[in-house]
């Protein structure tokens, strides 16, 4: 799924139980660009990572997500890839088969080699067959991983993208990072700038509205 | 096929195949419906009921199985925590028809079965028309799930899920209950098929009706 | 203030004419009302009782029209107008119902005869009390207001095939509608007029109920917004 793909916000506002969570957010993101979304606990970084993957609606504003395809839900679905603690895989099959239903509910084909492949990288190939459900919580979000990029989405958003992993982990974290930067949007949202080794914009919830 | 079909196929899957490596809902309905016609069996003893009533019990069951069944398909997402993966892979659309068709196939079946050990076991239910009474199960069946199925969307996103499930269900599921009821009194009592066909009409337009209108909802239930 | 004297006058003049215009059996006067064999003085609960029933149904009509206002535009203040004639017409309904069944028992021997009207009131009752049930048991504002629009179209949907229904299973005890399924009025003239203006009198009361209700709720929520509304978590 690659071209030029865009994310425009304007003025987002998002409100939950009428309290403000954040206003007045905007940025222009055109492939290849990568963002980082700072804040402190609370400051709304997962709920705007929320609205960028289509999951959530805005309460004001506008967020624009172009690319090839972008003119159907689906196919805007098909763009982007999450890795999210709020998250969670089918713990009752196993990393492969939850690849396999990721694919087939998208529409799509599924390709055993390219998922193989994933799953390697990752280094989880050879627990591929075991349901999720036995995995550590550092594997688990390995499996995310290989779950957020099966259709080889153009945006790639990262919510606390070092979350439970290990210092293998967290390498292979940061060469998929090189690798979206390189090729289409990125979107990183953390208390740890040091996980992000470059980013281009940068959105932080602290500052006032 | 288009890609909307392939998702929705896709979902009704996901669901099967979840339950088939689980089991939960086979077993426990199972045993629900064994437990209701017991239950039923002892407190008529060997009077048994006029066919009237034994029509409407039969309903009872039915719709009690309902309520402990059909909800799973949008409340297991809830508790384990996939709505939002479920979301970032279709469009609400696919979901709800992928999950009205799984209502779909397990309201039948489990009504079938309901049925059998129904007729099989309880005194005095007999049935003359057998034509009107399938329909009226399969019809009602459907209807059931049709019903059901944005209810548990709705619930699912609520607290107290299994106490509100039958009582935001009931009201909406009345209309079929009595049509049926009533369809299969007449069964019961030996009517041609004709004078059924109200009762079916209705039953048509009613699934229909709350199909088209939970479609047309469930992206409000269904995304924050 | 005008309005409400007018309501209050307006409402006191049929409660008064409901109850003492005489009844013969040939109206004679123009304030005679006609005698209804079996009924009698009993038919004036036409002029109260009716009247709440109808309102029941006007107003969950009203919280239908509200609550798709409020998917359409998510403005916070249409939930509360469809929550508040939700509110109101539940206390209708109740009225409605148990004034049926104390009318029933007086015409009819029992309180309870599950004929198509009574039972539909009831239906009625349960959708407001499932409505409810509904809304205490979501604490998200926007998702409460979103997911009592929906059960409110599902449930709109669905009432004019219990209407369709009831007809074919039971045959009703209700007296001979006096406004029969071809709209032709049956009623004596003055006791139609007495009617009507029992009709719109009580419509104008719940209206005014209705907007004390709404603005009173918007008060109480807007002063909740300001009291937590800016902090940050």
């Amino acid at each position: 799924m690659t071209g030029p793909t865009s994310i425009v916000a304007k003025e987002i506002r998002k409100v939950f139980n009428r309290r403000i969570i954040f206003e007045r957010i905007s940025f222009a993101l055109h492939s290849p660009r990568t963002l980082v979304v700072s804040g402190r606990n609370g400051s709304g970084k997962s709920t705007l990572v929320k609205i960028m993957a289509g999951v959530l609606g805005p309460s004001g504003g506008t967020i624009a997500l172009s690319g090839p395809g972008s003119a159907s839900v689906a196919g805007r679905l098909m763009l982007t890839g999450l890795v999210s603690p709020y998250l969670n895989l089918y713990e009752e099959f196993t990393a492969e088969e939850n690849l396999r239903l990721g694919m087939a509910i998208r529409g799509l084909p599924f390709d055993r080699a390219f998922a193989h492949e994933l799953l390697r990288r990752v280094g989880l190939f050879t627990r591929k067959d075991d349901p999720v459900r036995a995995y550590s919580s550092g594997m688990k979000q390995r499996a995310k991983y290989a779950f957020a990029l099966i259709h080889r989405p153009s945006v790639l958003l990262l919510d606390e993208p070092m979350a439970n992993l290990d210092a293998e982990g967290m390498a292979i974290v940061k060469e998929i990072m090189v690798d979206q930067r390189q090729n289409g949007i990125l979107v990183v949202a953390t208390n740890d700038l040091a996980d992000v080794d470059r980013f281009d914009e940068r959105v932080d919830l602290n500052a006032g509205r | 096929m288009t890609r909307w079909v392939r998702s929705v196929i896709a979902v009704f899957l996901k669901d099967w195949h979840s339950e088939l490596r689980t089991r939960y809902a086979v077993s426990a309905l199972g045993m629900f419906v064994i437990t209701t016609i017991a239950i039923i069996m002892f407190s008529l003893g060997s009077e048994g009921a006029p066919p009237d009533v034994l029509s409407g019990m039969l309903w009872v069951v039915i719709f009690f199985a309902a309520m402990s069944g059909l909800s799973r398909t949008f409340v297991s997402e809830e508790e384990r925590g996939t709505s939002m993966t479920l979301q970032l892979l279709a469009p609400g659309s696919a979901v709800f028809f992928g999950k009205l068709l799984f209502n779909l196939v397990l309201s039948v079946a489990l009504n079938a079965v309901t049925v059998v050990l129904y007729a099989a076991f309880v005194n005095g239910f007999v049935i003359k028309t057998l034509s009107i009474f399938l329909v009226a199960v399969l019809l009602g069946s459907v209807g059931l799930a049709a019903a059901a199925t944005i209810i548990a969307a709705i619930i699912a996103r609520a607290n107290t899920k299994g106490t509100l499930y039958p009582v935001l269900s009931f009201p909406i599921l009345l209309p079929l209950l009595l049509a049926v009821i009533n369809a299969t009194r007449l069964a019961s009592e030996g009517a041609f098929f004709q004078e059924a066909a109200g009762e079916f009409q209705l039953l048509i337009s009613y699934i229909v009706v709350v199909v088209t209108a939970s479609a047309t909802v469930f992206d409000f239930v269904w995304k924050d | 203030m005008g309005l409400r004297l007018f309501l209050g006058i307006w409402l006191s003049i049929v409660i008064i004419l409901g109850l003492s215009l005489p009844m013969v059996a040939q109206p004679l006067h123009w304030y005679d009302l006609p005698v209804i064999p079996g009924l009698e003085d009993k038919a004036r609960i036409i002029f109260f009782h009716v009247p709440t029933a109808w309102l029941s149904v006007l107003a969950f009509l009203s919280a239908l029209f509200y609550g798709i206002r409020y998917l359409r535009k998510k403005d916070h203040l249409d939930d509360i107008r469809s929550a508040s004639a939700a509110g109101i017409g539940l206390m209708f309904c109740l009225l409605a119902t148990v004034t049926g069944a104390i009318w029933a028992k007086f015409s009819w021997g029992t309180y309870w005869n599950w004929d198509p009207r009574q039972t539909s009131i009831f239906v009625l009752l349960l959708i407001y009390g499932a409505y409810f049930a509904l809304r205490s048991a979501v604490e998200n504002e926007e998702k409460r207001a979103a997911l009592s629009a929906v059960y409110a179209i599902i449930a709109g949907v669905t009432m004019p095939f219990f209407m369709f229904i009831m007809p074919r299973i039971i045959s009703s005890l209700h007296p001979e509608p006096l406004i029969n399924a071809q709209g032709k009025v049956h009623m004596n003239t003055t006791m139609l007029m007495v009617f009507l203006a029992s009709l719109a009198g009580f419509t104008g009361l719940y209206y005014w109920i209705w907007s004390l209700q709404v603005r009173a709720q918007r008060l109480l929520s807007d002063s909740t917004q300001s009291q937590g509304g800016h902090e940050r978590g």
